[in-house]
């Protein structure tokens, strides 16, 4: 879940109790909050962190598999690579001019991502060693993401929901193109299966832990519930990853790294679905807590990018000015 | 030579400097200076590469000694590839990557311009296409150069360096090959040399507003014509060709 370290809302409002019922009451009728609307400052700023989160993510999402652009094996794959990873910064475009209309800036929200103040999704601080990664983050990190976004496309809040609807249909395009990737490493040569499944054992698990902790161990969640920002609990969301993407590996050949993995006819109110076995929360939070094996890589790259373009974005602006004060110049001289 | 060879390999060199200012440009994705340009950078290294593309291909049927796009791309010696230098030049700073941009992109507008009276169809039709893609390419370039050229002094100080630095590349782009030859005289390809005004009016253009100067050059760089390139090339062709040469005969 790219807004996975979404943790608690501050319920503490000064709204009235009117207020406070009125607002429900539009979120009960279903319908959007808009960027002027008011809203109860808690809402505004969960949205705001969940928004900057999910944005972050896009855009710290851009290295993983931006370092496999160079070294793609085929021309199709390189340019279908590139515009990937560029797609991603165009979710994180939008999605933080979404959170701006919220009344934060997009240079606050990175400030933010750069002294570790905002999170973004930990399975971005997990390697991409090898070319099969690139397919298991389509597949399996996509897949993962797709099952918290399209619930997302009725959030509450209308600048987020719609940017989601665009996001989903791009995000699902991401999916196949990974799983088809991984397919024909699948059905490849030796080594090729090899890769692909090393790159499914490594990502399985993080891929479940993108949901975020079990329902029973997750307090956080009722607020943004009622807010209808949320419509699914963490449990129920994972468990229809799993009931969709076990079936995907058994079909290309490979073997989920999970050997409690069975099917359980009774599960999903009788309809069937898999369990899994125990999910390794403490890596879990050692990489939230940024533990994991890129976080420090992940946030001294995008600072890097960030102050080695600080010259460009100043030329950026110092021109703007002369032009507006020439202009001005023009003007008064032609009067 | 067979005219339909010599336009392979005309096609083949148009398609090295494609491949790797392609390359070159998809390095920055993920670093560039701010978000819009983590967009528009891999869009022009997509048409560039999207270029690259049609040209192999295309070439590859031509010479018809069974080569495909990646073949052509990705199993050749340093040597075999004939992309100019200026293309192949590190990305350097933001203004590096801007101005290598602007030569390169002034020069194939006025090529694809010419191009699209080709006395051969498909070239006609990359050139239709290929010309609204590089006409986007000088602006958004030519308005960095504009806004570092004349934005802070540290901005327009950068930006005269990498003037500097590439300017002696430049002359490269006009030069011609035996098959590039029999190409222009049969009216496939356009003859570089003719476009050389115009490239200049365009560099011109832009300098003026960016109160840039145009360096003399006596001494200007070149090699890759006929596959001599610099030494950061080998490193390139390291990084791109990694997984056909580590992997080889596989698909993927």
């Amino acid at each position: 879940m790219y807004s996975q370290g979404l943790i608690g809302t501050n319920t503490e409002t000064e709204e009235s109790e009117e207020f406070l019922a009125a607002f429900q009451a539009r979120i009960d009728r279903e319908e959007k909050i808009e960027a002027n609307d008011p809203m109860p400052e808690a809402y505004r700023k969960t949205l705001i962190r969940q928004i900057g989160q999910h944005a972050h993510s896009e855009i710290v999402g851009m290295l993983p598999e931006g370092n496999w652009i160079t070294r793609a094996p085929t021309l199709r794959r390189k340019l279908a690579l590139l515009a990937k990873v560029q797609d991603e910064g165009g979710h994180g475009l939008y999605l933080y001019s979404a959170a701006e209309t919220l009344g934060i800036s997009r240079e606050q929200m990175t400030e933010e991502l750069l002294t570790g103040k905002a999170k973004y999704s930990s399975i971005f601080n997990y390697p991409t060693p090898s070319w099969a990664d690139m397919g298991a983050i389509g597949w399996l990190v996509d897949g993962a993401a797709i099952m918290n976004q399209v619930p997302l496309c009725r959030c509450s809040f209308g600048p987020y929901a719609r940017a989601m609807v665009r996001i989903c249909k791009e995000e699902s395009f991401h999916q196949r193109q990974g799983y088809e990737l991984m397919s024909v490493l699948a059905k490849g040569a030796p080594e090729q299966k090899q890769m692909a499944q090393d790159a499914l054992n490594r990502w399985w698990w993080p891929s479940l832990m993108m949901f975020g902790p079990y329902d029973s161990d997750s307090s956080h969640s009722d607020q943004n519930m009622e807010w209808k920002i949320k419509r699914f609990s963490n449990d129920e969301l994972r468990q229809k990853f799993v009931d969709a993407t076990v079936p995907q590996a058994e079909l290309i050949g490979l073997t989920m790294p999970d050997p409690d993995l069975k099917w359980n006819p009774d599960r999903n109110k009788g309809q069937g679905g898999y369990d899994i076995g125990e999910i390794d929360w403490s890596e879990f939070w050692r990489v939230v807590k940024g533990g994991g094996p890129m976080n420090r890589d992940r946030i001294a790259a995008r600072t890097k990018a960030w102050e080695d373009g600080a010259w460009v974005r100043e030329a950026a602006l110092a021109h703007a000015d002369k032009r507006r004060a020439r202009r001005a110049a023009a003007q008064e001289a032609a009067e | 030579m067979k005219p339909a060879a010599a336009l392979a390999d005309a096609l083949i060199t148009l398609g090295d400097d494609h491949l790797i200012l392609g390359h070159r440009l998809s390095q920055w994705c993920g670093h560039a200076p701010m978000l819009e340009e983590d967009l528009s950078m891999p869009n022009m290294a997509l048409d560039m590469l999207g270029q690259a593309r049609n040209l192999y291909t295309y070439a590859g049927g031509l010479e018809n000694k069974g080569r495909n796009e990646d073949d052509l791309a990705y199993l050749r010696t340093d040597r075999e590839y004939k992309n100019c230098l200026l293309v192949e030049r590190p990305n350097g700073d933001f203004a590096h990557t801007m101005l290598r941009q602007l030569y390169f992109a002034a020069f194939m507008h006025p090529f694809w311009q010419a191009a699209t009276t080709s006395a051969d169809d498909k070239i006609q039709g990359f050139a239709e296409k290929a010309v609204k893609e590089i006409a986007y390419h000088i602006r958004h370039a030519g308005e960095w150069v504009i806004r570092l050229g004349d934005g802070t002094e540290e901005s327009a100080q950068r930006m005269g360096e990498a003037v500097i630095a590439l300017h002696g590349y430049t002359d490269e782009l006009f030069s011609t090959t035996d098959t590039m030859q029999i190409c222009i005289e049969a009216n496939l390809l356009p003859d570089p040399e003719r476009l050389r005004d115009q490239w200049d009016q365009t560099i011109e253009q832009v300098f003026a507003e960016a109160f840039l100067t145009i360096p003399e050059i006596p001494f200007p760089q070149e090699g890759g014509r006929d596959g001599r390139h610099t030494e950061d090339f080998g490193h390139l062709l390291s990084e791109l060709q990694y997984m056909q040469r580590t992997y080889p005969g596989m698909t993927w």
